[in-house]
C-alpha cells in the first residue's frame, strides 16, 4: 500500500505516424490520496500525458506506473482492463454516450472491470447521483437530454463508481460557467475525499489551484518536443 | 448492456438507420418475392398435369405442344386429323385417349372441346381427379362445364346461358347456338379453372355453317337439324394418352413420331417440362442474380452509412476506450450494430413479403393462374435471412476495422 498512486520515470513518447509531436517526462510522482493540478497551455502535451497515464498509448522508453504497476508490463488487453479497474476518467465535455441512459453511462466502466464491479454497490449509480446533487430519478434519463453541468456531474459519478484509486480529469470545468464551476469542484472534491482516490486534473486555469494539495506546471516536469513534419 | 447500448445508438440515429433498414427490408422482400414466384411457378406448372403418359399433337416443338395443350399458352399451328387420331386410339398399347380441340373462346377464357373421358383421366397435383362442384358433366350437346375461375369471374351459375366466340380474340359470336352451364369444376389451381369445357361434337356443331374460319353468309342451320347431323370432327388439336403399361410409352412415342400419314409429335409431359425449365432456367437465374444484387446494393449502402458515421462517432469511440473498452470491443460494437440493422431489415422484409403476398395472391392467381401459397418461412428463406445478416456483419467489418484503427490512433485525443 506504500506504492505511490502514480510515477513517471524517464518517460519518452512520440506519436506513431505523427512524428511532429513528442513528449518526455523525466520524473513525476503522485502520492495516494493526493490532489494535483497540472497547469499547461493547450498544445503543451496534456492530452498526450493523460493518454500515457491511462495506458491508451505506451511510452517508447521509461516507466509509467499506476499504483505501482508498470503499464509497459501489461499487454494491450490487460492495459485496457487495468484502466477500467483503476482509473476514472473525466473529459472536458461530451463525456457521455448521448443515446444511453444516465445509469448505463455511469456503469459503463464496470462492464470492462469485474473487480470494480464487485466493489460497486448495486445502487451506487443512484446514490452517487444524489450525492452530486442530481435530481432523483435522473438515472433513467437519456444522457443527451441533460444540461452540460448535469452531464459533467454524471461524468464524475462514472469516474467515481467502484472507487478507482486514480481519477484523471481533463479540464472538466472548461465547459461550465463560473458559478457552476465552483459548485462542481466542491462536489468533485467531496466525493474524491470520500472515496479516498487521488486526483490528477489538467487545466490552464490557475485560479483553481487553491483547492489542490499541489499545483504543478507541465513545463516544469515535461518537455514537449515539436518538429516540423 | 452492450446490446442495449448498441440499440440505443441505433435509435439515436433513427432516420439514417431507418433508411438503411428500409433499403435492406425492400431488397430482402424483393429477393424472397422472386424466390416465391419462382418456386410457386415451378410448383404450379409441375402440378398441372400428372397421370398422362403422352401428349400427341401436330409436329412442332415439345415445349410448344406442352404449352398449348396443357397450359393454354400459345396456339397450335396444325391439327391432328381425325383419321390419325383414330389410328392412335386403336393402337393396342393405348389404354385411354382424350382428344382436345382448342381455338374458340368465351370472353377472356378459352373453350376446350373434349370427351367425357377428360373428366375421367385428367389428373393434377399428384393424381387428383377433377371434381364437379356443382351441376353435372357433359350430357347434352350444348352443355358446357366451366372452371371455378370462369364461374367466379363472370358470376356464372349452373343453368346460365353461354355464347362461345369464334377464335380467341374476335367479335364474332356463335350466338345462333348458345350453350348452357351444366357444371362447375371445383378449383384445381390449374388452367382448367380458366377453361370452358364443351363436347367435341359441340365444337363441330357451332362450326357447321363455317368454312375456312369464316361464316358462310346467310346460312344458319337450325339447331334441330344440327342435332340430327353426324358431328364427328375432322380434326382435333391434341390428345392426351395413357398407355397400358409404362414399358410401352417409348415404343408408342416412336410409333407416333414415325407415323407416315401425317407429321405428328408425341411427348412425355415430364420431359417437356424439364426442357421448359432449361429455357426458363436462364431467366430464373438472371432474376435471382438481379435481386441478389439489390440485396448487395442495400448492404453496400449500409456500409457507406457506417463509414460516414465513423468520423462523427470518434468522440464516442474515445469515451468507450477511456472507460476501458478494447479496440476489439469497438469493432464488435459496430459489427453488432450492422447485424442488428440487417436483422431488423430481414424481419421487416419478411413482413413486407407477407403483406405483398396477401395483396398479390389473388391478382397473380387471376392474371397468371399462379397460386402462391402463404405459409411459414421455409428453411431456404430462413437461410436467406440468416445469410443477409451474416453478409451485413461481414460488410460492416471494413468500416469496423477502420474504427478499430482510428480508436488505436486517437487515444483520448479527439476533441470536437
Amino acid at each position: 500500500m506504500d506504492d505511490p498512486a502514480l510515477t513517471l520515470t524517464d518517460v519518452r513518447f512520440r506519436w506513431p505516424g505523427r512524428a511532429s509531436f513528442g513528449l518526455s517526462v523525466p520524473a513525476f510522482r503522485m502520492s495516494r490520496g493526493e490532489t494535483v493540478l497540472l497547469l499547461g497551455e493547450s498544445g503543451s502535451g496534456k492530452s498526450t500525458l493523460l493518454s500515457l497515464i491511462c495506458g491508451i498509448v505506451t511510452a517508447d522508453a521509461g516507466r509509467v506506473a499506476v499504483g505501482g504497476i508498470d503499464l509497459a508490463t501489461l499487454r494491450a488487453g490487460a492495459r485496457d482492463r487495468f484502466r477500467a479497474e483503476r482509473i476514472g476518467v473525466i473529459f472536458q465535455q461530451f463525456n457521455l454516450l448521448p443515446y444511453a441512459s444516465v445509469a448505463d453511462n455511469i456503469r459503463l466502466p464496470l462492464r470492462f472491470a469485474p473487480e470494480r464491479r464487485k466493489r460497486a454497490a448495486a445502487d451506487e449509480a443512484a446514490s452517487l447521483c444524489a450525492a452530486l446533487g442530481l435530481p432523483g430519478g435522473i438515472t433513467g434519463t437519456t444522457a443527451g437530454r441533460l444540461s452540460v453541468g448535469q452531464q459533467q456531474r454524471v461524468a464524475v459519478a462514472r469516474a467515481l463508481i467502484g472507487q478507482p484509486e486514480l481519477i484523471v480529469a481533463d479540464e472538466p470545468t472548461s465547459a461550465l460557467d463560473a458559478a457552476t464551476q465552483d459548485t462542481f469542484l466542491s462536489l468533485l472534491f467531496d466525493r474524491i475525499a470520500a472515496a479516498g482516490s487521488s486526483l490528477l486534473m489538467v487545466s490552464h486555469d490557475e485560479r483553481l489551484g487553491a483547492r489542490f494539495d499541489r499545483v504543478v506546471r507541465l513545463a516544469d516536469i515535461a518537455q514537449a518536443d515539436r518538429q516540423a513534419a | 448492456m452492450i446490446l442495449r447500448l448498441a440499440l440505443g445508438s441505433l435509435m439515436a440515429r433513427a432516420l439514417t438507420v431507418g433508411m438503411t433498414v428500409l433499403a435492406i427490408a425492400l431488397s430482402v422482400a424483393l429477393f424472397l418475392g422472386v424466390e416465391k414466384v419462382r418456386t410457386g411457378a415451378r410448383a404450379s406448372f409441375a402440378d398441372t398435369i400428372s397421370g398422362t403418359d403422352l401428349i400427341v399433337g401436330a409436329r412442332s416443338g415439345p415445349v410448344q405442344l406442352l404449352l398449348y395443350s396443357v397450359f393454354r399458352i400459345g396456339n397450335a399451328t396444325n391439327n391432328v386429323s381425325w383419321e390419325s387420331y383414330r389410328d392412335i386410339a386403336n393402337r393396342p398399347e393405348v389404354k385411354w385417349i382424350v382428344p382436345i380441340s382448342l381455338g374458340d373462346s368465351h370472353r377472356q377464357f378459352r373453350v376446350m372441346g373434349t370427351t367425357p373421358a377428360f373428366f375421367e383421366h385428367y389428373r393434377y397435383r399428384g393424381g387428383r381427379a377433377l371434381e364437379i362442384g356443382a351441376g353435372h358433366g357433359l350430357d347434352d350437346l350444348y352443355d358446357a362445364v366451366i372452371g371455378a375461375e370462369v364461374a367466379e369471374t363472370l358470376g356464372y351459375a349452373v343453368g346460365d346461358p353461354i355464347v362461345v366466340s369464334h377464335g380467341l380474340a374476335s367479335f364474332t359470336d356463335h350466338d345462333d347456338q348458345p350453350f348452357r352451364v351444366a357444371g362447375i369444376v371445383a378449383r384445381t389451381g390449374t388452367p382448367v379453372d380458366r377453361t370452358v369445357i364443351v363436347s367435341l361434337e359441340a365444337i363441330e356443331a357451332i362450326h357447321v355453317d363455317w368454312r375456312s374460319g369464316a361464316q358462310i353468309p346467310g346460312q344458319t342451320t337450325p339447331v334441330e337439324r344440327i342435332r340430327q347431323m353426324d358431328l364427328t370432327p375432322s380434326a382435333v388439336t391434341a390428345a392426351l394418352v395413357g398407355v397400358e403399361s409404362r414399358m410401352q410409352i417409348f415404343g408408342l412415342q416412336r410409333w407416333i413420331n414415325e407415323y407416315r400419314e401425317e407429321p405428328l409429335l408425341a411427348i412425355l409431359p415430364g420431359v417437356a417440362l424439364q426442357e421448359l425449365w432449361q429455357i426458363v432456367g436462364v431467366a430464373e437465374t438472371a432474376l435471382t442474380a438481379v435481386s441478389a444484387m439489390v440485396v448487395v446494393t442495400a448492404l453496400l449502402g449500409m456500409m457507406a452509412m457506417i463509414f460516414s458515421s465513423l468520423n462523427e462517432r470518434r468522440r464516442e469511440m474515445a469515451i468507450w476506450r477511456a472507460m476501458g473498452a478494447r479496440p476489439a470491443t469497438i469493432l464488435g460494437l459496430l459489427v453488432l450494430e450492422a447485424a442488428l440493422m440487417a436483422a431488423a431489415g430481414a424481419v421487416l422484409g419478411l413482413g413486407l413479403l407477407y403483406a405483398g403476398l396477401v395483396v398479390a395472391q389473388p391478382l397473380l392467381d387471376s392474371a397468371f393462374g399462379l397460386w402462391l401459397p402463404i405459409g411459414p418461412p421455409t428453411g431456404r428463406e430462413a437461410a436467406v435471412l440468416a445469410g443477409v445478416i451474416v453478409a451485413a456483419a461481414l460488410a460492416s467489418l471494413l468500416p469496423a476495422l477502420r474504427a478499430y484503427r482510428l480508436s488505436l490512433a486517437d487515444g483520448m485525443m479527439v476533441r470536437i
